[in-house]
This record gives C-alpha cells, sequence and structure tokens, in this order.
C-alpha cells in the first residue's frame, strides 16, 4: 500500500515533469520509437501481406518466416544486434521492426482472405483490373482486419521499446533501469504503469481507428466479433510479454 | 450475335464442364440455358465474358472472337447479373447499380443519376438508393442486380438464375417484369435457369442441356413441347406440369397449349408425343403447388 502510494507521489511530483528526464519527454520518446517502429514495419509487411492476400501465393512462406521471427527472443535480437551495428537506435529499431513484422504482414493477407471470394469474384467479373480489385473492394473490406495487424504490432512495439533504455536510449524503460541499482521501487513501478497506461492508450486508439476505417456497409457484421477476440489476446500477450521482461530483469 | 463452335470447357480437376458445345444465340432474343445443378450452365455464361476460357472451341461475338478480346474491356462491355446477386457489400445501391459506368469513365454524379433512373426501370423505391445491400431484401437486391447489369447499357445481358433467391410470388413477378423490359430494351439476353417454367415464360429460345455440360435440345418453347427429342427432354420438360397446368385450347385442326395464366405454351404439332397431351389435358386450371422445385 505504502509503495502505491509513493508511486503515485512519484508520478505526481512536478519535478518529475521538467528537464531531460520528464514523464513527457519519455513518454514522447516511447511514442517514437513506436511510430518508426511501425512505419518501417509496415512498409516491408503491407505490401508483402497484401501481395499474399491478393494473389494467394506465397502464403506458406508468409505463414512460416513470421513464425519464425516470432520464436526469435527480442532481447537476445537486441543484444546480438548491438553487439554487431554498436549501440544506438539501430539495433533495437531492427530488433522491434522484426518484431512488429508478424502481426501486420498476419494482418494484411488474413485480412484480404477474409473476403467473401464471391465478392471479388463479382468485382472482377464486373470488368475491375486486378488493382482495382485490390484497391477498390478488397482492401475496404478487409481494413478493419488490416489495422487490427497494426494493432497488435503496436502494442507490442510500444511495450517493448522500454528496452531501449539499456542502449540508453531514453524511452519510459530509463526510469526503471535507474531505479534497478537503487533500489527506487516507487520510480520502477511508476515506469511500468506509465508503460502499461500507454499500451492501454495504444490499443484504445487503434480500436477506434478500427471502428472508423470499417466501411459503412459492413459494420456489425460476423467479422468484428473475431477481430475483437484476437486483438484483445495480442494486447494481453503483449502486456504479459512486458511484465515477465520486467521480472528477469530483476 | 454470340457463336459457340465446339466449344468445351474441362477444369483442371477433370471435370468437363462444357461438352463440345455448338450454339447460336440470336441478336435481341432472350436464349434460355436451363438444365439440372452441375450442367454447365454457369460456366457457358461465363465463357461468354472470359471469366472462363474454354480449353477447346471457339467463341465469336458478331464475328470476333472473344479469345482475342481484352477481357477487363470485354466484361465492361457486357452485363452480368450474378447468381447471388453479387453486389459489393461497401457501396449503396446507387453506387452499386453505378460501377460499371464509373469504370467506363462516366462521371460519378452523371452515373448516380443514371442509377436512379434504372431503379426506377426495375421497380425499386428511390428511396432504397443510399442503402447498404446487407439492408435489403433478397429480391431487392435481385432487382439491384439487375439494374446493375443494364447500367452501361450493354447489348449483351448475362443473367444467371436471377430471380433464383426470392419466394414464389415475387419470381414469378420479376419473371413478367424481365419479359416487359426486354420489349423495351430489345437486348440479346442470355438467361440461366434450373426452371423449366421460368424458361419457357422468358425464352424466345431454350437450350436443355443434360449432366455434363452436353446439349440435349435447342429450339423454341413450342418446338420443345411438341417434340422433345428424347426421354430426357419429355421428362425434364414435364417435370411438374401439374404447376403449369396445361391444358388445351384452339381449334381441334391446331391446338393450342395454354397453362393456367393463359400463356401459350406451345402449339401442338401432328405426331406429337401423345403422352404429353394425355397427362396435359385433365387438369384445367389446376392449383399450382408452387413451392414445387423443377430439379
Ligand atoms: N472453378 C471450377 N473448378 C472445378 N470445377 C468447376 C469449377 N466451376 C465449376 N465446376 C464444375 O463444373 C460443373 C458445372 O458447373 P456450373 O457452375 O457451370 O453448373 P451450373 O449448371 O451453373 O449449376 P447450378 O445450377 O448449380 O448453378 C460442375 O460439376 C462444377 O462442379
Ligand atoms: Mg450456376
Amino acid at each position: 500500500m505504502n509503495q502505491l502510494f509513493a508511486t503515485f507521489a512519484w508520478l505526481l511530483d512536478p519535478a518529475h515533469y521538467a528537464g531531460p528526464d520528464a514523464i513527457q519527454v519519455r513518454v514522447g520518446e516511447q511514442v517514437e520509437y513506436t511510430l518508426l517502429t511501425l512505419l518501417l514495419a509496415s512498409i516491408i509487411a503491407l505490401p508483402a501481406g497484401l501481395a499474399i492476400g491478393h494473389t494467394g501465393r506465397g502464403r506458406t512462406l508468409g505463414v512460416q518466416i513470421p513464425a519464425v521471427l516470432r520464436a526469435l527472443p527480442t532481447l537476445g535480437l537486441v543484444i546480438l544486434l548491438a553487439l554487431m551495428v554498436g549501440l544506438g537506435l539501430l539495433a533495437p529499431l531492427i530488433a522491434l521492426v522484426i518484431l512488429a513484422i508478424p502481426p501486420i504482414l498476419a494482418g494484411a493477407y488474413s485480412g484480404l482472405e477474409s473476403v467473401d471470394r464471391e465478392t471479388v469474384d463479382a468485382a472482377r467479373a464486373l470488368g475491375m483490373t486486378g488493382w482495382q480489385v485490390l484497391w477498390k473492394v478488397e482492401i475496404p473490406l478487409s481494413l478493419s482486419l488490416i489495422t487490427g495487424g497494426l494493432r497488435s504490432a503496436a502494442l507490442q512495439a510500444v511495450a517493448t521499446w522500454t528496452i531501449a533504455a539499456i542502449l540508453p536510449l531514453g524511452g519510459l524503460g530509463r526510469y526503471i533501469f535507474d531505479a534497478l541499482p537503487v533500489q527506487d521501487y516507487p520510480k520502477m513501478l511508476a515506469g511500468s504503469m506509465l508503460v502499461i497506461a500507454l499500451a492501454l492508450v495504444t490499443d484504445a486508439l487503434f480500436a477506434l481507428l478500427q471502428k472508423v476505417v470499417t466501411p459503412p456497409g459492413v459494420r456489425a457484421g460476423r467479422a468484428s466479433l473475431v477481430r475483437a477476440k484476437t486483438t484483445h489476446s495480442h494486447a494481453r500477450a503483449a502486456l504479459f510479454r512486458h511484465a515477465s521482461f520486467i521480472r528477469n530483469e530483476r | 450475335m454470340i457463336e459457340f463452335r465446339s466449344v468445351t470447357k474441362q477444369f483442371p480437376d477433370g471435370t468437363t464442364a462444357v461438352d463440345n458445345v455448338s450454339l447460336v444465340f440470336p441478336s435481341r432474343k432472350t436464349t434460355v440455358l436451363v438444365g439440372s445443378s452441375g450442367s454447365g450452365k454457369t460456366t457457358m455464361l461465363r465463357m461468354i465474358n472470359r471469366m472462363v476460357d474454354p480449353t477447346s472451341g471457339s467463341i465469336e461475338i458478331d464475328g470476333e472472337r472473344v479469345s482475342t478480346l481484352d477481357p477487363v474491356k470485354l466484361r465492361r462491355s457486357i452485363g452480368y447479373v450474378m447468381q447471388n446477386s453479387g453486389l459489393l457489400p461497401h457501396r449503396t445501391v446507387v453506387d452499386n447499380i453505378a460501377t460499371v459506368p464509373v469504370l467506363r469513365g462516366i462521371k460519378k454524379k452523371e452515373a448516380r443519376q443514371r442509377s436512379l433512373r434504372l431503379m426506377d426501370t426495375v421497380g425499386l423505391e428511390r428511396a432504397l438508393a443510399e442503402r447498404y445491400p446487407g439492408q435489403l431484401s433478397g429480391g431487392q437486391q435481385q432487382r439491384v442486380g439487375v439494374a446493375r447489369g443494364l447500367a452501361a447499357d450493354p447489348n449483351i445481358l448475362l443473367m444467371d438464375e436471377p430471380f433464383g433467391a426470392v419466394d414464389p410470388i415475387v419470381r414469378a413477378e420479376l419473371q413478367t417484369e424481365l419479359v416487359r423490359l426486354q420489349r423495351e430494351l430489345d437486348k440479346t439476353i442470355v438467361f440461366v435457369t434450373h426452371d423449366i417454367d421460368e424458361a419457357f415464360l422468358i425464352g424466345d429460345q431454350i437450350v436443355i442441356f443434360r449432366p455434363g455440360g452436353i446439349v440435349a435440345q435447342i429450339g423454341s418453347p413450342a418446338d420443345i413441347l411438341a417434340n422433345p427429342v428424347d426421354a430426357f427432354v419429355a421428362s425434364f420438360v414435364g417435370v411438374d406440369r401439374g404447376k403449369r397446368s396445361l391444358h388445351l385450347e384452339g381449334t381441334p385442326e391446331t391446338p393450342v397449349v395454354v397453362d393456367s395464366e393463359g400463356r401459350v405454351a406451345g402449339v401442338l404439332a401432328a405426331g406429337s408425343n401423345p403422352l404429353l397431351i394425355a397427362e396435359a389435358v385433365p387438369q384445367p386450371g389446376a392449383g399450382a403447388p408452387a413451392q414445387g422445385a423443377a430439379t
């Protein structure tokens, strides 16, 4: 109870909202790294996923490569990459992009696969070209699932970027790693809570985005149930990952 | 005019969907392809707009081989009403109807205006224009499908069981409306059904398929009714004679076969199948067991 009180006191302390170590600065860094990760991962995974979903080709690779990527331990990868390319942004960025690719890829191709074959066939029969089918039919109808993939990628990235602090890059992990050696538990807890809060906000924003991008004609379709279930389990997985990571550090 | 010359379609899995069909679809006439499920009717249609390419043989539209035409352009020039309406779920009724004109480069506003007029043509209230397909009844969706097929004012209209998903009453209504429409529009229509009654009502020319994509008989409704080439056609044509409750009218010299609604189904030729007469005569105006499926 005392610890919790001290944590809130830490969070409310005006001194923690000034200077280079200010909470808003650290949150900003975490968000910035996350956005950069999403951008790079999307540039790679979205076209690949859309290509797989549209053509139906390369699906085996599209499933296996992400499965391998997912199995890589992120922290190990960061350290390995840091040894190879040195300290700084590059090593964790590569590791986090690798982490973010599988959900984006899966969201894109499973999104396109979820589009009714008959609808796609109808679009072709009306005289749409392959590109027109993709842009005017397949993508609009699967935008919600595509965004769902981005949502789980964002969640994992925002939670996992906490490790950037060891490199030393700032971000919310700074509080945790700074507090560890001096056993400043309120600060450590505050850092964790900020990460969790940021993850929840990210999740909520993407949930909203998913609603917005769902075409009105297909809202309240059966797909929404599946969608809600998968992204929530992704969210839980990401938070759990983060929690266990902190446990391991201690 | 559409002409099939020894057209065969075999799918990669070995199924022969259409077997050596030679056939002419006359311009400005309605040809109905009829046959039981899986007899290759949809495949026939889809070979006309190159959604399926034949394994062998050739298909010509007004003397041009379709295999030499660009599939996208070809499809935009042919109206296609799909088996399950095939509407785009994320587009409103009016935008669904306007799809092909917009693809062909007509201004969106103009295309929507035209769509609204087409809604009148097919008997849809304009109030439905901004609804999504998911908010329509099956019958309304079918009408939207027909309107969309007509939207680019194509010379050729392919209709694949366009009235399959509606109840018998709405179905009868849609059928009579199509007959009325065709009188105005004068298109070359290829219409697929497995309901022989529908075929006789709508078709100028009927093509009866046997299982395996083989043509059993081609002819006018009267021809086929009067002179079925074999037992298969006779039984196919006679399957639900009770529903149509055929009876004879006219003079004894030229007996005319008429159904319960007074539609002329054919003229009895000399030497035609006496079984047909024997069974058709005793049920004048019998109540129609409307649910009877044709196959
Ligand atoms: N893409 C395909 N691959 C393999 N076989 C196919 C394919 N499309 C159709 N077939 C087969 O070809 C045959 C004819 O199919 P088609 O769809 O033309 O029948 P149909 O007469 O339209 O039937 P229905 O009245 O049920 O719509 C069937 O045996 C069907 O299983
Ligand atoms: Mg069919």
